[in-house]
């Protein structure tokens, strides 16, 4: 009885936003039109409750549940922390987008919270089973959502594309993870690594699932050569999806690196090094080269994740402890970046009219000198300028390499941020340079303008400051991996 | 208030009431633009006056302020030596900045700029602070850049002018050059004596005397005269000394305000200000003093003959300062830096006077410049007339008027110099005097008396001091000149004041007390003028009105006189002469007119020079090696790339699943085949 106790109060958070999914599609069916907004505040509610939760119950201790399958350590809890403001802030940026383009129902926010446990889920999982659960309930979540709008065919592509390809991805997932599981007899994360440390199992086959495994996390993030998805499916969904899965998903995503390749197979971590490391250096090229010949604002986007996923993989390719800060510093950076950026395109877009791409951004700063300026903050600190946020995020990667000592990868990497420097660069000449297309003015709910602005303004601040959130992220690291 | 609060505020005010109304004026009414920046200036003087009665009985102040960086041994410091003539220069910057200040109400008030003009001098009335209060060279140094900077932006305040474009590159150039050997003098001295505060280097400084150093190959040099000399080169940029003199004139192009407190009263005098704060340094080697020496009466002598000529009033009065800053320089390299001080004190007064007359002349005249086309003006513009008439009695050395004092004293220092080059020095001080007397008063007879000439001649656009060249073209023939009002008046009566009167009191203390004492160093032994200048004093003048009593029946006082009344001649009596002389001697004439060549030897040699070789570089370096190869290189080749990478996204699902399975597959390969 003491043990279903404890695993329910461990995996309360979870609870919550699963019931308040499900009471969002009940309560949605009984709603007209014009009370639709309740649903809207349902969310953002179970949002903060699972927070409320999530802090109260946090111990800086590691806790096990559901007989080992589920874990509440320091990492899960700031990163599901991470997942919530990051959700909450896309709630906020996209409630006119959907209510404009009739997609204000009850199936997005039931998807999104779904998608929200799903990472939760992944963020928590402690056997490959649940992580894998994780995935498919997130995966299924984010289709689902990028067809959401089932008329309009370039997003029903996109689905398509995301499907098949996410099929075919988690089916390398799962081979992957048979392979271990036939080598070691476990699915649990913290038995495998002790059976590999016992030196059981044969070499071979492990680097066989480990090469499967890294490649269906690769799809996960979008790192070359497992990237192919990522633009087309940017630029195919509602701008409200991409900003959704350009986002907080990465934490994820990183979570679930972590606990594959940090904590199940850190003995192999001489394979799998070498492996993020020619994935990382391809992401940084190709994303940065591309890049620069996009003239669609979000497959531009699309091609700037993949370099930064690029750096996130430089930094957990280190494969220490400052490597896996560093990493994890560098996505929630990444995180607040991109929602300000998608936030500012979901500002410029209006009834009928999607701002995505470059030109629509010409002339900004002559039809609204703040939005130019808050995109400027963005644009510098994805390029990686001082003293932004990027800025430090960079650097504490490309320190963490150059300590585990890939000095040449460092100056590659910095000789592509250059590179990628001018693409971000263009988008400020356009809105600073050019004359404006059109005039139209610019709409936006008052606590979107609020709210965005601090994000902006948040990057410059914390830029500033970066010892808050380094803090944060040491702690998270240093608490779960000993 | 602390004394060091009081320090601090001194240059602060300013600096304040220029970034408020550099940077809001715009959103203020336009009167904030005065009232702000003149409430700073005024509270600075107010604080210079106290701080210059306080450093007459305490002890000099100096210390470190803000430690800005330390590097190995060297620390770089922000700090302040405030001691009788840093104070004094402060009372002297302040007040001549606050009658500009006041004066430019009246001038500017067309003017599109207003608020940028009062920023722009507030803030040179800041970074002159900063230079006079420095304890080390750094600050030192910023000052110095930063004066030169303001004057630079004030050179070209009407930007659209190319003439003005043209003067302040000039200045800023011809600065250049002299900073260059300014700052390799700072370099030696951080290198040989190991620290940038003056107390530190003075006290190593007599122990360095005899020091020999490498330059080039193995001659081997003095270090005193080496570093001096350089620091020299950049007392001879900013205090336009001959050859590095040329933008002086033509930074006539700035607003009649500025010449009057940048280039005549304050910044030109940095550099005299600066030879005589190193006058320890200085007096270790006569081989730099006479270097100063005979490059002051160079410009003392020669630059004067130039004022003879010019017809633009403000350019006549730029001449003659270029004169007077000869003057001082003489001073110095005899040694007498006390005298060349007080003459940088009594000509700040005079020719800040003398500038802020010619500018209300000008007003009165609609902004035509030329002296030719005036005449009369005693009867309209009164206050003009007899302040400008109080100023060129005391440039030219009357008795008892502030100038006469102190270039009497010069003429004397350089008479008893003994260094090399102190008797040309003695000569040309001299010639000078009936020079300097005999263009001043050119200028005042043509300008004040005789024929009201604007009626009779018709002419065409001169030189325009004026914001807007369509609505100014001088004064219309039927047309009277008009006195400017209050704003413009009362600086000129409130600098009259003190070029009347402030020779006959601050000489005995300045020149003969001790006021300088433990400020100023001279070794009286090795250079003795100082020594016999006071021995005079205390046996033949005994007072100020002793002095004027002897110097009636001087070779100065008869040269001054004569050179007024051959002004008279020339140009009241018979006018005929001057052109008669002009055609008969042509030559002499076109040598003066081209100012020595030294413009369009410059324009051919390192104008044209540098040209030469920038296109070379340009052509050859830059458009092709770097530009072609490098720059244009790369950024072709990552456009090529980016266009072959965009292919590979074909957006066919079988091609992306390919691309995952080759990913798989070669990872694989990689991962198996290390075994």
């Amino acid at each position: 009885m003491e043990n279903i106790r404890y695993d329910l109060i461990t995996a309360l958070p979870e609870i919550i936003l699963l019931g308040m999914a499900m009471l969002v599609l009940i309560t949605d069916l009984f709603l007209k039109q014009s009370n639709r907004i309740a649903i809207y505040g349902l969310s953002q509610l179970g949002l903060l409750l699972a927070a409320y939760f999530t802090v109260t119950t946090h111990v800086p201790s590691v806790g096990y549940a559901f007989t080992g399958a589920f874990v509440d350590d320091a990492m899960s809890d700031v990163l599901k922390l991470m997942i919530y403001v990051g959700t909450s802030l896309i709630f906020v940026y996209t409630r006119q987008y959907i209510q404009l383009r009739n997609m204000f129902r009850g199936e997005f926010y039931a998807l999104v919270l779904f998608s929200v446990v799903g990472m939760m889920i992944m963020v928590s999982g402690q056997s490959m089973l649940t992580l894998y659960v994780g995935l498919e309930l997130l995966s299924l979540s984010l289709y689902a959502l990028v067809a959401l709008d089932r008329d309009n065919h370039f997003a029903t592509e996109a689905a398509m594309k995301y499907f098949v390809l996410g099929a075919l991805a988690s089916g390398m997932l799962l081979y992957g993870m048979s392979m271990i599981y036939g080598m070691t007899g476990s699915l649990n994360i913290s038995d495998i690594n002790h059976v590999l440390m016992n030196g059981s199992g044969i070499h071979a086959v492990l680097v066989l699932g480990l090469v499967f495994i890294v490649a269906g996390l690769a799809f996960k993030l979008g790192a070359v050569p497992f990237q192919m998805w990522v633009p087309d499916v940017y630029e195919g969904s509602p701008t409200a999806v991409t900003m959704l899965i350009s986002s907080v998903p990465k934490l994820a995503a990183f979570a679930f690196v972590i606990r594959l390749l940090a904590q199940s197979l850190q003995t192999m971590a001489i394979d799998w090094q070498q492996m993020l490391l020619i994935m990382a250096v391809l992401s940084i090229v190709l994303g940065n080269v591309t890049a620069i010949a996009q003239t669609n604002l979000k497959r531009m986007l699309a091609y700037s994740t993949i370099s930064h996923v690029g750096f996130v993989l430089l930094g957990l390719m280190s494969a220490s402890g400052n490597g896996y800060i560093s990493a994890l510093f560098y996505i929630a950076s990444y995180v607040v970046m991109t929602l300000a950026g998608f936030g500012i395109i979901l500002l410029l877009s209006r009834k009928g009219f999607e701002a995505q791409n470059l030109s629509d951004l010409k002339g900004l700063n002559q039809r609204s000198p703040w939005v130019a300026f808050l995109m400027l903050i963005v644009m510098f600190s994805m390029a990686g300028i001082p003293p932004t946020l990027g800025f430090y995020a960079k650097f504490a990667v490309l320190q963490a390499a150059l300590q585990a000592g890939f000095l040449w990868v460092v100056v590659f990497a910095v000789l592509m941020a250059v590179i990628g420097a001018f693409y971000y660069l263009r988008v400020i000449k356009l809105m600073y340079f050019d004359e404006p297309e059109d005039n139209s003015p610019i709409t936006a709910p008052f606590d979107m303008r609020v709210i965005l602005s601090m994000n902006a303004l948040a990057l410059l601040a914390i830029g500033i400051m970066p010892q808050g959130l380094m803090t944060i992220c040491f702690y998270a690291i240093s608490r779960s991996l000993s | 208030m602390s004394m060091q609060q009081i320090y601090l505020a001194i240059p602060l005010l300013p600096l304040l009431a220029a970034m408020i109304i550099g940077l809001f004026g715009k959103y203020l009414p336009r009167a904030a633009a005065h009232v702000v920046t003149i409430a700073g200036v005024a509270i600075s003087f107010a604080l210079s006056v106290y701080v210059l009665k306080d450093a007459m009985v305490s002890q000099p102040y100096n210390e470190t302020v803000y430690s800005w960086l330390k590097s190995g041994n060297f620390s770089f410091e922000i700090g302040f030596l405030i001691d009788r003539l840093s104070a004094m220069m402060m009372v002297v910057v302040t007040f001549v900045s606050l009658m500009v200040h006041i004066y430019t109400i009246g001038y500017m008030h067309e003017d599109k700029g207003y608020a940028r003009f009062f920023s722009y001098i507030s803030l040179f009335t800041f970074s002159m602070l900063m230079l006079v209060m420095s304890n080390n060279f750094m600050q030192l140094f910023f000052g110095w850049e930063a004066v030169g900077l303001v004057s630079y932006l004030l050179i070209g305040f009407w930007y659209t002018r190319p003439t003005a474009i043209y003067a302040n590159l000039k200045a800023f150039l011809v600065n250049r050059v002299g900073d260059f050997g300014f700052l390799l003098g700072i370099g030696l001295v951080l290198f040989h004596f190991g620290s940038l505060d003056y107390a530190a280097v003075f006290s190593v400084a007599p122990a360095m005397a005899d020091t020999k150093i490498n330059l080039i190959g193995n001659a081997s040099w003095s270090l005193m005269t080496v570093t001096c000399i350089l620091l020299f080169i950049g007392a001879m940029g900013k205090s336009a000394q001959v050859p590095l003199h040329v933008w002086l004139p033509d930074s006539m192009e700035g607003p009649t305000p500025i010449s009057a407190l940048i280039h005549a009263a304050t910044m030109v005098t940095a550099g005299i200000f600066m030879v005589a704060r190193m006058s320890p340094l200085f007096e270790l080697s006569s081989t730099a003093l006479s270097f100063v020496i005979v490059i002051g009466s160079i410009t003392a002598l020669f630059m004067g003959f130039l004022g003879i000529i010019q017809n633009d009033i403000k350019r006549v009065v730029a001449y003659s300062t270029l004169s007077q800053l000869g003057y001082m320089t003489v001073a110095l390299g005899a040694s007498a830096y006390s005298v060349a001080i007080f003459h940088l004190m009594t000509h700040a007064f005079f020719k800040a006077l003398l500038f802020l007359g010619a500018g209300s002349v000008i007003m009165g005249m609609h902004h035509d410049q030329d002296i030719r086309n005036m005449g009369n003006l005693k009867k309209y513009m009164p206050i003009t007339w007899i302040t400008s008439l109080i100023g060129s009695l005391a440039l030219i050395g009357t008795p008892l008027l502030s100038g006469f004092y102190s270039k009497d004293s010069i003429i004397e220092a350089a008479k008893f110099s003994t260094v090399a080059g102190s008797g040309f020095a003695y000569f040309a001080v001299l010639t000078g005097v009936f020079v300097t007397a005999f263009y001043s008063f050119r200028m005042y007879f043509l300008v004040f008396h005789g024929k009201e000439k604007w009626r009779e001649v018709k002419h065409d656009a001169h030189h325009h001091d004026d914001h807007d060249e369509e609505h100014h073209h001088g004064l219309s023939p039927t047309d009277d000149p008009h006195e400017p009002g209050w704003v413009v008046k009362l600086p000129l009566i409130l600098l009259a004041v003190p070029s009347l009167a402030i020779g006959y009191f601050a000489i005995e203390p300045m020149l003969f007390g001790d006021f300088f004492k433990g400020v100023i160093f001279v070794d009286a032994h090795a250079h003795p003028a100082m020594h016999e200048l006071a021995h005079h004093w205390h046996t033949i003048f005994h007072s100020p009105v002793g002095m004027a009593v002897h110097g009636l029946m001087t070779l100065p006082f008869a040269l001054a006189a004569s050179g007024v009344v051959l002004a008279w001649f020339f140009y009241m009596k018979r006018p005929d002469i001057p052109a008669a002389i002009q055609a008969k001697f042509s030559m002499i004439n076109q040598i003066l007119e081209n100012k020595y060549g030294f413009d369009s030897f410059n324009d051919r040699f390192f104008a044209a020079g540098s040209r030469f070789i920038g296109n070379k570089l340009w052509q050859i370096g830059d458009v092709k090696v770097i530009d072609g190869a490098m720059v244009n290189g790369t950024a072709n080749l990552i456009g090529k790339l980016s266009g072959v990478v965009r292919k590979l996204q074909t957006g066919l699902i079988y091609h992306y699943a390919f691309a995952m399975i080759i990913g798989v597959f070669l990872m694989l390969s990689l991962g198996l085949l290390k075994i």
